[in-house]
């Protein structure tokens, strides 16, 4: 059994960021768009602890309660402008929503 | 030459016409305050506002008068060769070069002679107008006038250069044009004034134009610079030829302001105005204003000689002509009026022949028993309550007897009866003009001899269609006859006086009168001090010749009065056969040889309509034409300009626009408005940096 180091975490932590980004840019519902945002910062969640737990600093646990606040916050504007979205268009899904052209 | 010598009226010459400015202002500016109710033609009610204005008015021209008389016996007191005070009050106009012209006043025995007249004359008109003008409207309008005409008058004959004496003469115009319209509400009146400032400006165009001549010529403005530079002869020989050409200007000058033919068409019209107006300024002051102008440039006019001799024809001319108009006028005061115009010619014909001080003599002598008449006849209107229309008097001899008894004297004055003012100095022009240049002017003497006659004739024709015979006066106006009051008689007896002894300072040297007896000749002597002309008069003149002259004006003179009393008096029908026997000359006469009509149809109608239809003409032709083609111009070049923009312009601005819109197209197929595009980009654009830093 190979003790689980940094190396494991930062694997993981691209792979999420990898799967989020996927989801950003492939998926058409907007809450699972938002929901791979959430992927996305998790996967900057796990580089900071793992580097913090590598260099024994709270600096990066910090960061990543920060990183949680946010995308909290994050979150609830973001279902705040879907529901406003949905009650102007019927729809939840972003390529149905194109008017910011020229 | 100020030098304290001098006695304190010579001194302050200065002060004279500021008595009568004095008056004028405070007229002018307070007078309608001071006689409330007069200023609307109320007559009853004269307040102190009234009295004040009756005294202070004659008053001060009085005062003017009485320091006159101040200086001018303060002036005869100095050695004939030094009666000349020049008194420089300020120096009023330099200009670039020599140019300069003073506030600065001259007394010798010519402006002597003058204010003394002015101011003495004056006074006695000034008197008889509170009474004459006492019961009509613009009592303080009246004397402002009259206060400042005599400022002017007395600024023009004490003025010691010409541009001074031409302030002076504008303003004496400018109140003459004031007092003909004083009536103003009557249009004849105001047309009359009109008249008389047009007819003017004529006369004061060339006047203008004969000072700067001078000046150019000489180079001074000043009197008595004029006449040291002329009489020692200090001038270069091309100067010369220029003489005639200024004082022919100077004396179309004087035609205008001395009614001289061709110019004397305003004067008749002048008596529009109230009576002591036309005494006091179309009889006795300003028309004599250019006869006093040429005896003051008399240095320029005997070097001058063709202008003399024109001079002495228009003089002689207007001197008939006049004359002859007044023989059949029935408004009692246009005889008058052509009788001044008359006896202004006589003054300019002795100009002319270059007895300088005859000219002035009978200036002096006129002034009194022309005045005379002009108040006599306006205290015969007065009594008449306005009529002025002899067909309508008569018989008033014994109804207005003080106005009788002096227009009586100033008729025998004027008609040339021995012992009285007006044959002593008329004997005198007709003398020097038969003895002047060894009898060149014979015909000239000729013509004035007639026009004595006629002198005679008309003036006592007016005396007997006015007093005698039979009473032609409209009833309703026949029991109001009444003589005025002292204050009117009073300056016509005073004046009825001066015209009997006024020409004794001139009597002729055949009656060989005591060296002490005073001589007006002698006294103005240094003015016109003239030995050429003055000693071919009196060296060839024999006694017996001045006798018979003498003895044929006195001839003519009572023939004249003979025949105008056996006319008009003894057989009025024979006047009226006469009348009919010479109907067209009588006719030309009455219509005063149609010059007004002639001229109204040459200069009015001719020159002022038809010059303004040719106005018109240019105006709709060339002006407008000009204005036009300006407008389509404009029309055409803004044309072209709105081309230009439309196309040129706005096609550079739409170019522009399009190559923008155009180069737009590969760019704007990437803006999909779709967020998933916009993220793919940023995606995209992190791996390439990413990628740049980590293998580039």
């Amino acid at each position: 059994m190979h003790p689980v180091t940094t190396y494991h975490y930062l694997v993981l932590s691209a792979a999420l960021l990898v799967i989020g980004t996927i989801g950003v840019l492939t998926r058409r519902n907007i809450v699972v768009i938002l929901m791979s945002i959430e992927l996305i910062l998790n996967a900057v969640n796990v580089n900071l602890i793992a580097f913090s737990n590598q260099l024994q600093s709270l600096n990066g646990q910090v960061f990543a309660i920060f990183v949680i606040t946010d995308a909290a916050a994050e979150a609830a504007v973001g279902l705040g402008i879907l529901i406003a979205l949905f009650r102007n268009k019927e729809t939840v899904n972003a390529d149905e929503v194109d008017i910011l052209k020229w | 030459m100020v030098s304290g010598d001098l006695g304190f009226f010579l001194r302050h010459i200065w002060l004279i016409p500021l008595f009568p400015l004095f008056g004028a202002v405070l007229m002018l500016l307070f007078g309608r305050r001071l006689d409330p109710q007069h200023a609307h033609g109320h007559a009853h009610g004269r307040g102190a506002g009234h009295g004040l204005i009756s005294l202070l008015c004659p008053g001060m021209v009085g005062a003017a008068f009485v320091f006159s008389l101040g200086a001018v016996v303060q002036l005869a007191a100095l050695a004939p060769a030094d009666r000349s005070v020049e008194v420089v009050v300020f120096q009023w106009l330099t200009g670039s070069g020599k140019f300069h012209a003073d506030w600065g006043f001259l007394l010798d025995p010519l402006s002597s002679v003058m204010i003394l007249v002015v101011t003495g004359v004056g006074f006695l008109i000034h008197v008889y107008s509170v009474g004459y003008m006492g019961h009509q409207g613009g009592y303080y309008r009246f004397f402002g006038y009259l206060n400042l005409f005599v400022f002017f008058m007395l600024m023009l004959v004490l003025a010691n250069n010409y541009v001074l004496l031409f302030v002076g003469w504008e303003g004496v115009g400018l109140c003459s044009y004031l007092l003909i319209g004083f009536y103003f509400h009557r249009k004849s009146a105001s047309d009359a004034g009109n008249k008389a400032f047009l007819v003017n400006r004529i006369g004061d165009a060339a006047f203008l134009l004969g000072i700067l001549l001078l000046f150019a010529a000489l180079g001074t403005a000043q009197f008595t610079e004029i006449t040291r530079i002329l009489r020692i002869g200090d001038y270069s020989a091309d100067t010369q030829q220029y003489f005639n050409l200024t004082a022919l200007c100077l004396f179309i000058g004087a035609c205008g302001k001395s009614a001289q033919l061709p110019l004397y068409v305003w004067l008749p019209d002048a008596m529009e105005g109230p009576t002591p107006v036309s005494a006091l300024i179309h009889a006795a002051t300003m028309v004599t204003a250019g006869v006093y102008m040429v005896a003051r440039s008399n240095a320029l006019f005997v070097l001058a000689p063709e202008t003399m001799g024109l001079v002495a024809v228009i003089g002689a001319a207007t001197a008939i002509f006049a004359a002859s108009i007044g023989l059949v006028q029935n408004d009692i005061k246009r005889v008058l009026a052509y009788s001044t115009v008359s006896q202004l010619g006589y003054m300019f014909l002795a100009c002319g022949v270059g007895a300088f001080w005859v000219g002035i003599f009978h200036l002096y002598t006129h002034a009194f028993f022309k005045a005379l008449l002009f108040l006599g006849s306006g205290s015969v209107i007065h009594a008449l309550s306005g009529e002025q229309d002899m067909r309508k008097m008569g018989a008033l001899k014994d109804k207005i007897p003080w106005t009788f008894r002096t227009m009586f004297v100033g008729a025998l004055a004027i008609a040339g009866i021995p012992g009285l003012a007006g044959f002593f100095s008329k004997d005198e022009i007709l003398w020097q003009t038969w003895s002047s240049q060894d009898g060149a002017h014979r015909f000239l003497y000729d013509v004035g001899l007639v026009t004595a006659a006629f002198t005679a004739f008309y003036m006592w024709r007016l005396m007997n269609l006015t007093f005698y015979g039979r009473s032609r006066v409209a009833p309703d106006v026949a029991h109001r006859i009444h003589e005025s009051p002292p204050v009117m008689t009073l300056p016509l007896g005073l004046l009825a006086a001066g015209s009997v002894v006024a020409g004794w300072i001139g009597i002729p040297k055949v009656f060989h009168f005591p060296e002490s007896w005073p001589s007006l000749e002698h006294w103005l002597s240094p003015v016109f001090a003239n030995p050429v002309a003055e000693t071919a008069a009196t060296e060839h003149s024999s006694a017996a010749a001045e006798w018979g002259l003498m003895a044929l004006s006195v001839a003519i003179a009572l023939g004249g009065i003979w025949l105008a009393r056996r006319l008009y008096h003894h057989k009025p029908e024979a006047a009226d056969a006469l009348e009919r026997r010479f109907r067209p000359v009588h006719t030309l006469l009455y219509n005063k040889y149609y010059v007004d009509e002639l001229y109204n149809a040459l200069f009015v109608n001719g020159l002022a309509k038809g010059g303004g239809t040719a106005l018109g003409r240019f105006d709709a032709v060339i002006i407008d034409g000009g204005v036009d083609g300006a407008g389509w111009m404009t029309r055409f070049t803004s044309t072209v300009s709105i081309w230009w923009d439309t196309w040129i312009i706005d096609g550079a601005v739409r170019l522009g626009s399009f190559l923008v819109k155009f180069s737009s197209y590969p760019v704007r197929i990437l803006q999909t408005g779709l967020v998933q595009g916009s993220a793919l980009f940023i995606v995209l654009g992190v791996i390439l940096i990413f990628g740049y830093y980590l293998w580039g």
